[in-house]
């Protein structure tokens, strides 16, 4: 039984997983994905198509607030440029999707470079505002470049062919997104065992002490914002195969602050974190909406009622989490699993 | 006088009075921000909570306006006290991510309450003022919008003379000088606080009262005005209460021109996106704004 890290090699200390339980509970967490389709319903792989783009989305956010400190507002339109990108690249030009989801992703990360260059002179909340700007004008140029966005009458993205096969229903995106949310977990933990990453937290801790060692702000700040931006960019491009029908209604200031709350009370800069805050923001809404209707029964009012209660549940958590458990769900989960794993003599 | 100036006249004169309503909102902002160093990214919810209150106070309890108004201000009051208390209170010290989401976390409280208590419909609002317009020289101009000027110059005046003449005006701008010296003084920093957020409070509300007025109804949609706070406190200064005036007045009339001579050009909506587009410019040139303290670094 694991009672403590006894680590006595620098390569023990780098290692990801300490022992093999968690490496086969993740084995058989992916067999299970991978059948799921097979059994859920047209209902719940839609909810867990949402959580996966969400978890994309949240990993980036995260790199770019958790871990690197600086304050975006700005992510819904991230997510817009990606979605927008990619319906256009496919529709308009024809290409596959394999083609057209990473180019997408990087003209995201292009747009998040010119979205980072105010972080270079503004901090804390000024940039806040800065990127909250950014979103009103990104919005606007969405809504009226009809010839290329259709505006509000919405953009239809055509399936993604897989191999002769359109992935036109919720079970085969299912595959398209699970198949992207797993190298963007690895990816992040990896990013965070390298320089880059190590000077993307040494800026966030202290960026003076941070520029003193040796770390170059202006590159690393704006790196942070292209990289966070590329997985806003890939989460876009999936939300556009996911609905498959865009309007800029969906890339409200609301999902900007979905996310951000997604990262709070997950856990800032954790990746289980981000995780965790996908799988929360996106079934909260839907837990409600179950609530309600088993309810309805019983007292008929009770749909409408419960059903704008989202926006009340949603504010109390993100003030109770910012509150009582600042580190999120993320911190919850290590103390239940410490306390599992010295059981009984936890203390 | 031909047609092309009164048209632009009656826009900057619609652009003023709008814009005043922003210098109101700003300024509560700026009182916030000035004593307790919070960016509220909230106002459009406190402007939402004023029109909802009074509409319902009003229409629904059907209360003669000059009970309905101390009602709704009562209220105000009681909801910037609950914020200080409840919610900024205990996260004095955390970091600025931390304050900035718990704004948005009480905003979408106040949201689904409203939500739940009078549903997402468009309510008319009461009309306060004649809508006949009158001219001022070739100049048509409607009443609500030369009142709620009026109204606003009346309450910018008394709060300046507030500031400046009353002790606890006075405490309010040693506090937002200097906290540790004010303190030493025997000022309540903590009352401080709690007052900036029921004054912000108030003013929202009163300019929520004045925009449901001007618009003739409440919806949801007026809490999408509460944003162009940032603008206005961004050209004027984060702590710079005259900044505040100014710029409330001059981003309205900014929304008002650019939507008047752009939006034939581009189909809509320049009104709700050039005050951010001045945001971006100011913030690239002056970012403590026109009137703000410099105190920004770089890179």
């Amino acid at each position: 039984m694991k009672c403590g890290g006894f680590r006595t090699s620098y390569r023990a200390d780098e290692r990801i997983f300490d022992t093999a339980v968690p490496i086969v509970g993740l084995v058989i967490l992916m067999a299970v994905l991978a059948v799921v389709p097979r059994f859920a319903t047209t209902y719940w792989l839609d909810v867990l198509n949402r959580i996966g783009i969400a978890v994309i989305g949240a990993l980036g956010l995260n790199i770019l607030v958790g871990y690197t400190g600086q304050i975006s507002i700005g992510q819904a339109a991230f997510l817009a440029v990606g979605a927008y990108a990619t319906a256009i690249l496919e529709a308009n030009l024809g290409l596959p999707f394999y083609l057209a989801i990473p180019l997408a992703a990087l003209i995201t990360s292009g747009f998040g470079l010119i979205f980072g260059i105010p972080s270079l002179r503004l901090r804390g909340l000024y940039l806040a505002i800065a990127t909250l700007a950014a979103h009103f004008i990104t919005t606007f140029v969405i809504v009226h470049w009809e010839s290329m966005t259709k505006g509000v009458l919405g953009l239809m993205v055509p399936p993604a062919l897989v191999a002769g096969v359109p992935l036109d229903s919720d079970a085969r995106v299912f595959y398209l997104i699970f198949a992207l949310v797993v190298p963007a977990i690895l990816v992040t933990k990896n990013l965070f065992r390298t320089r880059v990453g190590r000077a993307f937290i040494a800026i966030r801790d202290r960026d003076v002490a941070a520029s003193v060692m040796g770390v170059n702000l202006l590159r690393y700040k704006l790196l942070a914002f292209v990289i966070s931006s590329f997985y806003a960019g890939v989460a876009g491009g999936l939300m556009a195969h996911h609905s498959r029908i865009l309007f800029p209604d969906a890339f409200s200031l609301l999902v900007a602050i979905d996310y951000l709350a997604m990262i709070i009370i997950g856990g800032m800069g954790s990746i289980l974190g981000s995780i965790f805050g996908a799988v929360f923001m996106t079934l909260l809404p839907e837990v409600l909406k179950l609530t309600a209707t088993s309810l309805t029964g019983v007292y008929p009012q009770a749909f409408g009622l419960i059903a704008s209660t989202r926006d009340v549940v949603f504010g109390l958590a993100v003030i109770f989490f910012l509150m009582y458990e600042p580190q999120g769900l993320a911190r919850i989960w290590t103390r239940i699993r410490s306390y599992w794993q010295l059981w009984p003599y936890a203390y | 006088m031909n047609e092309q100036l009164v048209f632009m006249l009656q826009l900057v004169i619609t652009g003023i009075a709008v814009g005043s309503v922003y210098s109101l909102m700003a300024l509560g902002f700026v009182l916030i921000f000035k004593a307790s160093a919070v960016v509220n990214f909230g106002p459009g919810e406190l402007l939402l909570f004023g029109a909802y209150v009074s509409w319902a106070a009003i229409l629904h309890l059907k209360l003669p306006l000059y009970v309905a108004l101390p009602v709704t201000l009562l209220a105000a009051i009681l909801l910037g006290l609950v914020i200080e208390r409840g919610v900024l209170r205990p996260l004095i010290g955390y970091p600025i991510i931390s304050v900035i989401m718990v704004t948005f976390g009480f905003a979408s409280v106040i949201r689904g309450v409203l939500n739940m208590s009078w549903g997402s419909d468009t309510r008319p609002f009461p009309v306060l003022f004649s809508p006949e317009p009158f001219r001022l020289g070739p100049v048509p101009v409607s009443p609500v919008h030369l009142w709620s000027f009026v109204t606003i110059m009346v309450l910018l005046a008394a709060f300046s003379l507030f500031f400046r003449y009353s002790k606890t005006g006075m405490a309010m701008r040693a506090t937002a000088d200097n906290q540790q010296v004010a303190q030493s003084l025997g000022i309540s920093v903590k009352w401080v606080f709690a007052l900036s957020w029921c004054i912000a409070s108030v003013v929202s509300t009163l300019a929520g009262i004045i925009l449901g007025s001007v618009r003739g109804g409440v919806d949801f949609s007026l809490a999408d005005l509460g944003l162009k706070v940032f603008p206005v406190v961004i050209l004027g200064g984060l702590d710079s209460v005259a900044g505040a005036i100014i710029g409330g007045v001059l981003i309205g009339v900014l929304e008002n021109l650019s939507g008047g001579y752009l939006d034939p050009l581009v189909g809509g909506g320049v009104k709700e996106v050039a005050p951010f587009v001045a945001l971006v410019l100011i913030l690239m040139v002056r970012p403590h704004g026109f009137f703000g303290k410099v105190e920004i670094e770089r890179v």
